[in-house]
């Protein structure tokens, strides 16, 4: 289930704009990759290209490669719809559906793929996805109230339910925790931990001892100045990174001096 | 902190200040006392005809007899009008606002409100000279195939002025309201929604579906609600499209209609004399209740979906 990512040569343009330039990575299959680097740097652009959702910005393209397990994303021949499908993505604010009962909010990504779903099916889903989210005992008994009735921290969890239920390849996480509280996002942290056997989990976070707490490999990027693109300057694993990293932009950057 | 709190009753009033909120008070107040000016006109000027029959109410034993008709061809046409409009200025709005290229929607966007610039005196006489007679024969086709249908019974008019033309001439005239307004609710779906659907892998009409409909849907109703205000009041048009005759009828392209409050005012009033025009004035008011009902009713349904929302 889980897939590696290899990225090379990668150029990610809005319009005119080169937002981020030549990019070339691995992120390991069943580990978290963390993205870390300043505001503006590319990095959340970077994640959104890795499932085309930053092709919902008109204008937005981008030139190099991205190979899933051995499928070109970017092959003319791929749909983006069936993309998104297969790699699942949490947002930094928590977005269920409003309308939706929180079992609805499970399924809607299942419902999406195949129209027709058995109620023990869809039960099973729901249960499996809520379990796996660290949701479920929270939730058990309201499953039919909205989901937009939970706490910020429970919201989020729902959207990595929903998000897990149709069993993706890999989990993008764009800031998933900044809008959340400590005891949420230590709830969310070990939820990555627990995610990471079964998933490629890609997450972009501000916070770098979340990057030193939950990720195998991080990649920091940064800009040369403003206007300029993003560029990745050193991907090595978080230990390295947060003890002896070979650039020293990355060394100023962790350890606050600039950023 | 405490010592400005203190004094701020005491504080002079700025002249700007009391200026400006006394021109918005103005005009507050002028609106309700134009409103109540005209229901009271409409009351006053009506009252006699309530008890009148015969002549002056076209032949009917009284007033009710006499309005019902009315009543019954406004609604039609302006719930026919609704049905053909609604769906597809929701289409129009839906496309507008994600499936063309922001370029080409502003363009699109800005002819449909154009729309709402055309006279309806224009619209007249474009259902009598031209719309009418192009639909004739659809209304023959109608008529020999689904005639066993009490709407198409038919006989199919010769002319083409029934009710149903009239009522896509209404639906045209509606039609900008509620596309302006839906697409400007649908635009305004927060990115957060719609990026949920999108990351499921949800096709653009999946992603409507999901996000933006769930959103917009208080706006739509009250879209298609002042569609129907407007629908309900307006009059020249039908005055001029529909041959009404006054009948309760479903039928909707034979050459007997029902007529309408509007129509049937600007009709006939210029001639109207004594106790006849007292109840033109009734029917007025009739009217003027059913449309503050709809309006009324429009906001109802969005100040409670609001709240739920909320």
């Amino acid at each position: 289930m889980a897939k590696s990512i290899d990225i090379s040569d990668l150029d990610i343009y809005y319009g005119d704009f080169l937002a981020v330039e030549g990019v070339s990575m691995s992120v390991r299959a069943r580990s978290v990759t963390a993205f870390i680097g300043p505001s503006g740097c590319g990095k959340s652009t970077l994640l959104r290209s890795l499932n085309r959702m930053h092709e919902v910005t008109p204008g937005a393209r981008v030139d190099g490669k991205v190979v899933i397990d051995g499928q070109e994303l970017y092959d003319p021949m791929i749909d983006p719809v069936e993309v998104r499908r297969q790699i699942g993505m949490v947002f930094q604010r928590p977005n269920p559906f409003p309308t939706m009962s929180i079992y609805e909010n499970v399924l809607a990504g299942s419902r999406l793929n195949s129209r027709k779903l058995k109620k023990s099916e869809a039960d099973d889903i729901v249960e499996r996805s809520l379990k796996h989210a660290n949701l479920w005992s929270e939730v058990k008994d309201r499953l039919g109230k909205p989901g937009m009735g939970l706490s910020g921290g429970q919201q989020q969890r729902l959207c990595i339910a929903r998000a897990i239920a149709v069993e993706p390849q890999v989990l993008l996480m764009d800031e998933p925790c900044s809008a959340l509280d400590p005891i949420s996002t230590s709830a969310i942290e070990d939820l990555i931990h627990e995610l990471k056997t079964d998933y490629t989990i890609v997450i972009v976070t501000h916070n770098m001892q979340q990057a030193a707490r939950v990720s195998e490999d991080t990649a920091f990027f940064n800009l040369a100045g403003a206007g300029k693109p993003g560029r990745l300057i050193e991907f090595n694993p978080t230990k390295k990174i947060f003890s002896n990293p070979d650039e020293p932009a990355t060394e100023a950057y962790i350890s606050g001096r600039f950023g | 902190m405490s010592t400005t709190i203190a004094t701020r009753d005491k504080a002079p009033r700025r002249r700007g200040d009391v200026i400006f909120a006394g021109i918005a008070r103005g005009a507050g107040i002028a609106i309700l006392v134009a409103l109540a000016g005209v229901a009271l006109f409409l009351t006053l000027e009506g009252f006699p005809a309530l008890g009148a029959s015969g002549a002056a109410l076209d032949g009917a034993a009284n007033f009710l007899d006499y309005v019902w008709p009315l009543v019954f061809g406004t609604l039609l046409a302006a719930i026919l009008a609704l049905l053909i409009a609604t769906p597809l200025a929701i289409g129009v709005a839906l496309v507008i606002a994600f499936y063309t290229p922001r370029r080409i929607s502003g363009v699109v966007g800005y002819m449909i409100d154009l729309l709402a610039a055309v006279p309806s005196v224009v619209y007249g006489l474009w259902g009598i000279a031209f719309l009418g007679p192009q639909l004739k024969p659809l209304y023959q086709w109608l008529e020999e195939y689904l005639g066993f249908l009490p709407f198409f019974a038919g006989p199919a008019s010769s002319t083409g002025r029934t009710i149903l033309t009239a009522s896509i001439v209404l639906a045209i005239m509606v039609l900008p309201i509620i596309t302006a307004i839906s697409r400007e609710i649908f635009t305004q779906t927060p990115q957060l929604h719609m990026e949920a659907a999108m990351a499921l892998g949800a096709t653009r009409w999946e992603m409507i579906k999901l996000s933006v409909f769930p959103y917009a849907r208080s706006g739509m109703v009250s879209a298609t609600m002042l569609g129907l205000g407007r629908a309900l009041g307006e009059t020249m048009a039908v005055a001029m499209v529909l041959s009404a005759s006054g009948v309760v009828t479903f039928n909707l392209i034979s050459s007997t209609n029902p007529s309408t409050i509007a129509a049937n005012i600007a009709l006939n009033f210029p001639e109207a004399t004594g106790l006849k025009v007292n109840a033109l004035i009734a029917s007025g008011l009739v009217l003027f209740v059913i449309t503050f009902a709809v309006n009324f009713a429009a906001r109802a349904i969005v100040a409670r979906t609001e709240r739920e929302r909320s």
